[in-house]
């Protein structure tokens, strides 16, 4: 459908009903956000974010979305390989398996971690649960979709000619992939790693659920706002959220900007 | 989803058939990566939550608190998505059909919700219509209408969070849509209405599906939006979600486990809908 200007009053009132829709619903409460924490100094704001606690609260998200993103790009990257180029017995079934995380409770996700890695787990041996190990495992498992559904439709769409190419002029297979392939992946890749960051950075119900939200050892940033807001720390939980909200805006041009250059390269 | 050729491959590259190892330790991998992520919690979800009988279960999940999660976390998912489908559909059209100042903000704006924690998005919500704050004070005084801990505050959250599938979904479909079927309409005297509803309506409705049931199973399992918003009144705001949360830090894990059975269940049939639908369009 072609785009036009706005000539008629139906289309002007649509105009305004969905622009003052979206202005209610996502930037009202930013707004909400901003005016609440700003009733403080900047001082203030910046002096609750540089507690130890709230360092330490950082630190740790900082660390897991790190790990998070590193396995998501790898263990992503060839997931979408293979459900992509191999055929075998079971392929639709691992297939549809990729979309789970989505729509698991990720207090569900939690929970399943303490059945397995607690004291009295299945897995007893290994007793992760309530440690940081266990809240980058469930942030790996919510994250597990993004790149994999971001990869495989551009991996699937390449055309063979140029990688055939590559393997009759004697490349390797891992040269033609890393020559070949791997930069036309790259985009998806990259849109894909942005969209597991964002969700790592924020990842609250699995990760307290599972890490038991101990202070210190595993509070997360989130978890951290969530403990403020019950000790009446209202400022130190309101400048922990305009960090994230912050960090979520930059993370949003981000993933834009390479929406823009994904269409522009295709 | 095409497929690629591995056969045509190895026909032309190698001339002796042998087994490719590589590739068998990479498939070997992956599938043991996603059996342990993703196949190992579903089986432990279903077996703890059946471990202690069938009649245990029944009564975890027929107790009056759970059942009435389980409702609110149904009802309010389903009111989300119907006003999703509605304005995320009316978004999409503004956004493909329309040039107007701000177009480029609004559209980046859509992904929003799935940049911001889910967590800040309920303590913005707070923020917002509270009961201290304007607005919240002003939705009491003047209709008597609560919207922080009731079931309004958990569909706005929800709707927060949804907001990106629908519109995300049909937006693709606009812009492929042939403005030509819709003008041909008119000309034949056809009132818009009648246009939208027998031309352009039965050419988005799979896509506006899919998006609501993608943003339906979403919203079942959402914990950290809701959980400051809704407040967590056993039979008043609990949704599913904070239920299972409640009970795990309340050291009932059996109780726990039952809702869970139920929660996934019905996400995973909501999952099985979408895919069946997806793969029936891509087939038309």
């Amino acid at each position: 459908m072609p785009e036009k200007s706005v000539n008629s009053l139906g289309g002007f009132l649509l105009v305004m009903v969905v622009v003052g829709y979206a202005c209610l619903l996502l930037i009202g409460p930013i707004i909400a956000l901003i005016n609440e924490a700003f009733s403080e100094s900047i001082g203030q704001i910046i002096h609750s974010i540089i507690q130890a606690d709230a360092l330490e609260a950082l630190s740790l998200t900082v660390v897991i979305s790190f790990f998070t993103v590193i396995i998501d790009g790898v263990l992503g990257l060839l997931v979408a390989w293979v459900l992509v180029r191999h055929k075998f017995w079971g392929r639709d079934f691992f297939n549809s398996l990729v979309d789970i995380p989505f729509v698991i409770s990720p207090v569900i996700v939690g929970y399943v971690m303490i059945v397995l890695f607690g004291r009295l787990g299945w897995f007893k041996f290994i007793p992760i649960a309530f440690t940081p190990y266990a809240m980058l495992l469930v942030t790996v498992f919510v994250t597990l979709p993004f790149v994999i559904r971001e990869v495989m439709p551009v991996l699937a769409s390449l055309s063979n000619e140029q990688e055939e190419a590559a393997y009759t002029l004697g490349a390797s297979r891992w040269y033609s992939f890393r020559r070949v392939i791997f930069p036309a992946l790259r985009p998806a890749l990259m849109y894909g790693l942005v969209l597991s960051l964002a969700r790592s950075l924020g990842e609250f119900g699995a990760a307290a659920v599972a890490g038991g939200a101990i202070q210190g050892a595993t509070e997360n940033a989130t978890i951290y706002i969530f403990r403020s807001l019950h000790d009446r720390n209202d400022i130190g939980a309101y400048s922990m959220a305009l960090l994230l909200g912050i960090i979520s805006i930059v993370i949003l041009l981000l993933m834009n900007i390479l929406k823009a250059k994904e269409s522009k390269g295709n | 989803m095409q497929l690629a050729t591995p056969l045509k491959k190895s026909a032309t590259i190698k001339a002796t058939p042998q087994v490719d190892y590589a590739a068998w330790g990479l498939r070997a991998t992956a599938l043991t990566y996603l059996s342990i992520m993703i196949l190992l919690p579903l089986y432990v979800v279903f077996t703890s939550g059946l471990r202690e009988g069938i009649e245990f279960f029944w009564n975890a999940v027929t107790q009056a608190q759970a059942i009435f999660a389980l409702k609110l976390t149904l009802t309010t998912a389903a009111i989300m998505t119907l006003i999703n489908m509605l304005m995320g559909t009316l978004t999409a059209y503004v956004i493909v059909r329309y040039r107007f100042w701000g177009k480029v903000i609004l559209d980046a704006m859509i992904d929003l919700p799935f940049a911001i924690p889910t967590l800040v998005t309920g303590l913005m919500l707070v923020l917002l219509y509270g009961p201290q704050t304007t607005l919240g004070a002003f939705f009491k005084d003047t209709w008597d209408i609560r919207i922080i801990f009731s079931p309004i505050g958990i569909v706005l959250a929800l709707l927060f969070l949804g907001f990106p599938f629908v519109t995300r979904s049909v937006q693709p479909i606009f812009e492929q849509m042939d403005v030509h079927q819709p003008e041909a309409s008119y000309t034949l005297g056809a009132s818009s209405w009648y246009t939208f509803r027998r031309v352009i309506f039965p050419y988005i409705r799979p896509a506006m599906l899919t998006g609501g049931l993608l943003g339906f199973a979403r919203a079942l399992g959402e914990f950290g939006a809701i959980v400051l918003v809704a407040g967590n009144i056993p039979l008043k705001t609990q949704t599913a979600a904070v239920y299972i949360y409640g009970q795990v830090e309340g050291g009932n894990l059996p109780a726990a486990s039952a809702v869970s059975v139920i929660l996934v269940s019905i996400s995973l049939l909501v999952t099985l809908l979408v895919e069946w639908l997806q793969r029936r369009n891509s087939h038309a």
